[in-house]
């Protein structure tokens, strides 16, 4: 296409001077994207920088105590939240995903696949504010404590149960698709030296895909991280680094949430966590989108 | 023979018996997400369903729960479609058209490309934080509409950009070179051929990122949206409220009224979600064949 227009184009735009106009208003919608970029960068930076003069960068980022009415901006303590949520998550996610790529790869019939595929995708389209309630009303008073009884209504493991079931559909559809690229030929060496079909999935499919269901596997960790409003209502707010599942922890992002949702005035201490706590996710997110797409060039068997 | 490939010592019957073993465990796994979607939406419904009335669609927030209803908040997700499209769908368009169509093969388009594919995996309320720091602040636009809208529209522009990139690309070449070869100019080319061409692809990408828009809360929360209004909004600059807001503050509530109405607004939140889904939908369907 590129060819077309670089041949085509000195003539025509001589020739009219709309041509030019048009291709330069386009060149300014593409370019659009990258001030919106610079627009992030700009506006998180700026206020986790005078954030950092008031408040030391080593503090902020070795500190196990998060309670800004005390002063103390300890950021482990949310990271933590954010971490055991997305573990949690990942426990249900990763199996369940792989195991239902597995299945719909492999075993179900084309008539199934066509079905039960764009159901699962029902979920992740299912905004995350109703998981929230799922979590609430369901998840927590039903299922947790069944149980054990003495589960907090706020707790991490209701939060990383409906977080899970949010990227199941992304671990499942990204798998499956890796998984659908293997060529058949390679199924049929196997079933050939007399493979049973579990032994094809688990020994020669499962191989083969790697790359793609890994890269699968690090965005839904990057969703579970960047995730707001499940964990915002069912894990609660209260900062703690706590193993016990039916405790109440607080994420990065319900802190964000808790800070901005209220009264915070422009320019204190708080509203300056809530952009350096911004900026750490941020970058965390960053760092796994850019070890996903890495992995993906580098380990991509090329058939 | 067979048993040589297979390194275990079972024999066929075992193998076949293992192996029907896997296929149940790997088709268990796969019905619990669907068990789970059915769980969920029989928990919004059978609390739901009850609470949709006319009163329900057209009072205002209350705090007395026989009372409250959906209206201004509705509203304002209906605003907030309008102006989302309004400003997202021009520029996505035309930066596809652009990255498609026009680009030369060069660094700076692949870092555009680059670009945009990093910006559609940037968690959502980071466009929040954007959207407070920007227009909140900054350009002094405050707690309003415009605000709300313009912070959805940079979250859903990489999105518009990605799939219309696809449905031009989709667009076979045979096309363009036809129109070039009979003397239209590139542009030319481009607006009357290949884009006619492409518009149902686009329509429908436009549709599903504008279907996350709308159920996105967390932004909008940070960016300034209004739990309770008392007034539904008649120009860019009032505050205002949207569907998942509401829901979001009634399901904070203790009591089991209020959860009651957050299963309501749900249902009419997933009502219009599945609205714009099954539109999409037609769009791909009825024109899709004719190309």
């Amino acid at each position: 296409m590129s060819q077309i227009a670089s041949s085509s184009s000195p003539f025509s735009a001589r020739r009219r001077p709309l041509e030019r106009v048009i291709r330069t208003s386009l060149f300014v919608c593409a370019a659009a994207s990258v001030l919106v970029t610079v627009g992030i960068i700009y506006s998180l930076f700026a206020d986790t920088i005078s954030f950092f003069e008031e408040v030391s960068i080593s503090s902020f980022l070795t500190g196990t105590t998060w309670s800004p009415q005390a002063g103390s901006y300890g950021v482990l303590e949310l990271v933590y939240g954010t971490l055991i949520i997305t573990f949690g998550a990942m426990l249900i996610a990763g199996p369940l995903g792989i195991a239902s790529a597995i299945y719909l790869s492999e075993y179900a019939s084309p008539r199934v696949r066509n079905v039960v595929k764009p159901t699962l995708e029902v979920l992740a389209g299912i905004p995350t504010v109703v998981f929230g309630y799922f979590a609430l009303t369901f998840i927590t008073p039903n299922l947790l404590r069944s149980i054990s009884e003495g589960c907090g209504i706020f707790n991490w493991a209701s939060a990383s149960i409906v977080v899970g079931l949010f990227i199941l559909p992304t671990v499942a559809s990204l798998s499956e698709d890796a998984m659908r690229a293997v060529p058949r030929s390679l199924r049929d060496g196997a079933y050939g030296l007399g493979s049973t079909k579990l032994r094809v999935s688990l020994r020669i499919v499962l191989p083969a895909a790697l790359s793609g269901i890994v890269a699968s596997l690090i965005l839904g960790i990057s969703r579970a991280v960047g995730e707001t409003m499940a964990v915002t209502i069912a894990a609660g707010a209260t900062p703690q680094i706590t193993l016990n599942p039916c405790s109440s922890v607080q994420t990065m992002t319900a802190y964000i949430v808790q800070v901005a949702g209220g009264e915070a005035s422009t320019g204190s201490l708080q509203y300056g966590s809530i952009f350096a706590l911004g900026s750490t996710l941020f970058l965390m997110t960053l760092v796994l989108n850019y070890v996903s797409i890495r992995f993906v060039k580098r380990f991509r068997e090329a058939y | 023979m067979a048993l040589a490939a297979d390194r275990s010592l079972a024999g066929p019957s075992t193998r076949a018996f293992g192996d029907k073993l896997a296929r149940g465990l790997f088709f268990a796994a796969t019905s619990v997400g669907l068990i789970a979607l059915g769980a969920l939406l029989y928990t919004v419904i059978s609390q739901g369903a009850g609470q949709i009335d006319m009163p329900f669609i057209r009072n205002f927030a209350s705090r007395i729960p026989e009372r409250a209803g959906i209206w201004p908040p509705l509203l304002g997700t209906i605003y907030l479609m309008i102006l989302v499209t309004m400003v997202s769908f021009p520029i996505g368009v035309g930066a596809a058209i652009y990255l498609e169509e026009f680009a030369p093969r060069n660094r700076f388009t692949s870092a555009i490309e680059t670009n945009i594919a990093n910006l559609a995996a940037v968690p959502s309320i980071i466009y929040g934080l954007l959207g407070l720091a920007v227009f909140y602040r900054s350009m002094g636009l405050g707690r309003s509409l415009i605000t709300g809208a313009l912070t959805l529209s940079l979250l859903v522009l990489p999105i518009v950009i990605i799939a219309a990139r696809e449905a031009l690309r989709a667009v076979p070449q045979s096309v363009r070179l036809g129109a070039l070869a009979l003397g239209a100019t590139q542009w030319e080319a481009v607006y009357k051929q290949v884009l006619p061409a492409a518009i149902p692809g686009i329509m429908t990408g436009a549709i599903l990122g504008l279907s996350r828009a709308i159920g996105e809360t967390a932004p909008l929360l940070v960016a300034g949206a209004a739990a309770f209004v008392a007034f539904t909004p008649d120009n860019l600059l009032d505050a205002y409220s949207a569907l998942p807001i509401q829901i979001y503050d009634w399901v904070r509530r203790p009591q089991a009224d209020f959860q009651a109405l957050a299963a309501g607004a749900i249902l009419v939140l997933l009502a219009v979600l599945l609205t714009m889904n099954a539109i999409a939908i037609v769009v791909r369907n009825r024109y899709g064949r004719t190309r």
